[in-house]
């Protein structure tokens, strides 16, 4: 405990933890409990799911798509399927748009809702965590009503949604919003009253608004350290344009940034809050009129094969923006390349900055703080077969391999 | 002939110790695992959830005294053996100087308060040499956490203990003032005025503050924090090793609640029932674990339930100001009571 003495030593957090979700080390140098300097080594559980999509049509990489992510899943898929449309040219009827941001919605509150509570475990609070999983059951339990699946729900598609809101699936989100209403206030008392959950989250993984932008933290993660960032306020996609949604800053509640673990926690549980006002908002405006562009499937995908282009799109997820990037090209049946940038891979930056002169008892907390989807963010793992060592490319060397990539490809 | 019969009593005396002593340990450990059980049960109800069956802590011993018992590679092994039976052992031993309702402590006479103090501090550190001998990170910072932890609510208990034994030799309550029988036979409110009772509350809140510590759960389980230390200092235990340490855990929670009760609640349920002969003893038997069991489920369950896990230095922090001022306050008034 000799804090200060000058020597330092490694302590790992990771890969595998009981504080994290997934896999993902953070090389801590503590003196005494303090930590001084943090490294993050990710690549414990890269996929190839952007390879796998280059043999599969756009339809079928949905599927794909879906499975980056557990939680997120449907805004993966309403990334990929709008760069689709964006590349295609496809226009989204109104009411799958109000169905698409229903559903995205309903994400938004079960990732919120289960973090909040998995926050609360990482420092012990297991009482909280058990009220969290409760809660997190009825919007599960909604999302299979209207799609039929708790996880997975395989309900949106290239044009449109594949799962009608009908009178009957109406009625249950208008329940879950009364329920959640009423019940989420006693989460957040529960979790805001406590005097150790303040002592724990207040102050611990200090982001400053001006490192918040100097490292390109998206999502709760900035707007926790006070900044008015959020897609669906200032490049509204889907129904959001006509719904006014407004970001929310720890400054507006509490009239102060601390840029902490507890501001992220107030922005996650306020968030939830909007989320249930627009849904309520999109079920009172819902327009008439078709779930798809076009129905029929042999028909969609015909068009798509003639399709040629690069689609760019970008939305506001749980966690931050997720970019996706797809390339269709003219004749060819499969996706021509693909590119996912999960809002993690930008969070996951600031984590060393997070780490410093916290506690060691703090770290996996400030790792769940950014809510982090280690699946969603490894896309690249570079190895060395011969000695089996793993490697991290340096920008520079990175920017130098892609001129050479780009010479190659322009033949030069 | 007289003294042949006095010799021949002494050592039916010490026979009959040693059977009743071991009968008891044995009584005290499955009582303490029992008693796991059910502030299980209470703290998965709590929390909407069923929970597991009462008997999940036997299950799990016999569980571990089945499984294979890994000595890690950088571990000292003599150590790292040695200190779950240590840590087991002291807890245990406890038990025998704590009287039992109106059933005298088997060694009675034989060790007092700080005895006892003594040995629950020698179960944890036992516990702490076992984290440092594991030749592993996690377990090193759950010992240094554990020593510290340690250091601080050491502070209160010292002031709590020595203020009530100060008092009772003052007030004049008979029997020797650190010995646990004396608060026994009459209960520390009964002597104290009305100052001196606010004092004793103070004391016993103190108290019932380290009780999560010394039996190591939330908001005070730092040194074995799963989601920050990996268990902390059980980290690398296994098997037969790891069944010591839960046994260890249940019993210094056991002992911890039963000198609370023994200190604070003395009530006898016989003697107010107007009971006589061996029912007496068997009722205030009974009364007493009923006792240690509702001081568990207040002093443990309902607090592990209600928080989450304190840092090491906010806990350290909170032995040191508010508990230790809680004694000390606690102390000053008993003071008073005497002086005035």
């Amino acid at each position: 405990m000799a804090v200060g003495a000058g020597k330092t030593y490694k302590v790992p957090i990771g890969p595998v933890h009981v504080g994290l979700k997934e896999p993902i080390t953070a090389w801590l140098d503590v003196d005494g409990e303090r930590i001084v300097d943090a490294t993050i080594r990710p690549g414990a559980i890269h996929r190839g799911i952007e390879f796998m999509a280059r043999e599969r049509n756009p339809i079928q990489v949905i599927y794909l798509a879906e499975r980056i992510c557990g939680i997120c899943s449907f805004t993966h898929i309403e990334c990929f399927v709008r760069a689709v449309e964006d590349a295609a040219g496809i226009s989204v009827p109104k009411r799958a748009q109000y169905i698409r941001t229903i559903v995205l919605e309903l994400e938004r509150i079960h990732s919120h809702v289960l973090w909040a509570g998995v926050a609360c475990y990482t420092f012990g609070y297991d009482s909280a965590f058990n009220l969290g999983m409760i809660l997190r059951e009825k919007v599960m339990d909604v999302l299979e009503v209207l799609t039929g699946n708790r996880v997975n729900y395989g309900t949106g598609t290239i044009g449109g949604v594949r799962r009608d809101i009908t009178p009957k699936v109406e009625k249950v989100l208008r329940d879950m919003i009364t329920f959640y209403k009423n019940e989420f206030d006693l989460f957040y008392n529960v979790a805001t009253d406590d005097p150790i959950t303040m002592a724990r989250m207040r102050n611990v993984g200090v982001l400053s608004p001006e490192d918040a932008v100097k490292y390109c933290a998206l999502g709760p993660t900035v707007r926790g350290s006070g900044h008015r960032v959020d897609l669906r306020w200032s490049q509204p996609y889907e129904a959001y344009g006509e719904l006014d949604v407004q970001p929310v800053v720890p400054q507006d509640l509490t009239g102060e940034v601390y840029g902490d673990v507890y501001d992220r926690f107030l922005v996650r549980v306020l968030e939830v809050y909007q989320s249930l006002e627009i849904i309520e908002k999109c079920l009172d405006d819902l327009p008439e009129g078709d779930l798809m562009w076009e129905p029929n499937l042999p028909k969609l995908l015909n068009y798509l094969k003639r399709a040629d282009g690069t689609g760019v799109s970008s939305i506001e997820g749980p966690r931050g923006d997720d970019t996706h990037v797809v390339k269709l090209t003219g004749g060819e049946e499969n996706v021509t390349w693909w590119k996912v940038r999960a809002p993690t891979y930008a969070n996951g930056v600031s984590w060393p900055i997070m780490f410093r002169n916290n506690d060691l008892a703090d770290a996996p907390l400030i790792i769940n703080s950014v809510d982090p989807c280690i699946s969603c963010m490894e896309r690249m793992l570079v190895t060395e077969k011969k000695t089996g060592s793993k490697q991290v490319v340096t920008r520079a060397e990175l920017l130098n391999r892609c001129r050479e990539k780009t010479r190659k490809v322009m033949g030069a | 002939m007289q003294g042949k019969n006095e010799e021949g009593d002494g050592s039916m005396m010490i026979l009959f110790k040693i059977l009743a002593g071991l009968a008891l340990l044995i009584f005290a450990s499955l009582l303490s695992l029992l008693f796991e059980g059910i502030d299980r049960i209470f703290h998965a109800r709590m929390q909407s959830r069923l929970g597991p069956p009462l008997f999940q802590p036997f299950y799990d011993i016999l569980k571990l005294l089945g499984k294979e018992n890994i000595v890690p590679r950088r571990a000292i092994p003599w150590a790292f053996n040695g200190a779950p039976w240590v840590a087991a052992a002291t807890a245990l031993m406890v038990v025998l100087y704590v009287p039992m309702g109106s059933l005298q402590p088997i060694l009675g006479g034989h060790g007092d308060l700080i005895l006892i103090i003594y040995l629950l501090g020698l179960s944890a550190v036992a516990m702490a040499v076992g984290g440092f001998s594991s030749g592993s990170i996690y377990a090193n910072v759950g010992a240094q956490r554990e020593m510290v932890l340690m250091m601080s609510y050491e502070l209160p208990l010292a002031a709590v203990v020595t203020s009530l034994a100060w008092f009772a030799y003052r007030s004049g309550m008979p029997g020797a003032p650190f010995s646990l029988e004396t608060y026994v036979s009459m209960p520390v409110w009964s002597v104290a005025g009305w100052t001196g009772i606010f004092g004793i509350l103070g004391l016993l809140v103190a108290l019932l503050a380290v009780v999560p510590a010394e039996t190591g759960k939330v908001p005070m389980d730092i040194a074995e924090a799963k989601t920050e230390i990996l268990e902390g200092l059980i980290c690398e235990y296994s098997g037969r090793n790891l069944a010591m340490f839960k046994v260890a855990f249940s019993l210094r929670t056991l002992a911890m609640c039963a000198v609370v009760v023994s200190l604070f609640f003395p009530w006898s349920l016989g003697r107010l029932l107007g009971l006589n002969g061996v029912l007496f003893f068997v009722a205030d038997f009974l009364f007493f674990w009923v006792k240690v069991l509702v001081v568990q489920v207040l002093g443990v369950t309902i607090i592990r339930t209600t928080f989450g896990r304190f840092k090491i230095w906010q806990a350290s922090r909170l032995y040191w100001y508010q508990v230790g001022g809680l004694a000390a306050a606690g102390m000053v008034l008993l003071t008073l009571d005497v002086i005035l």
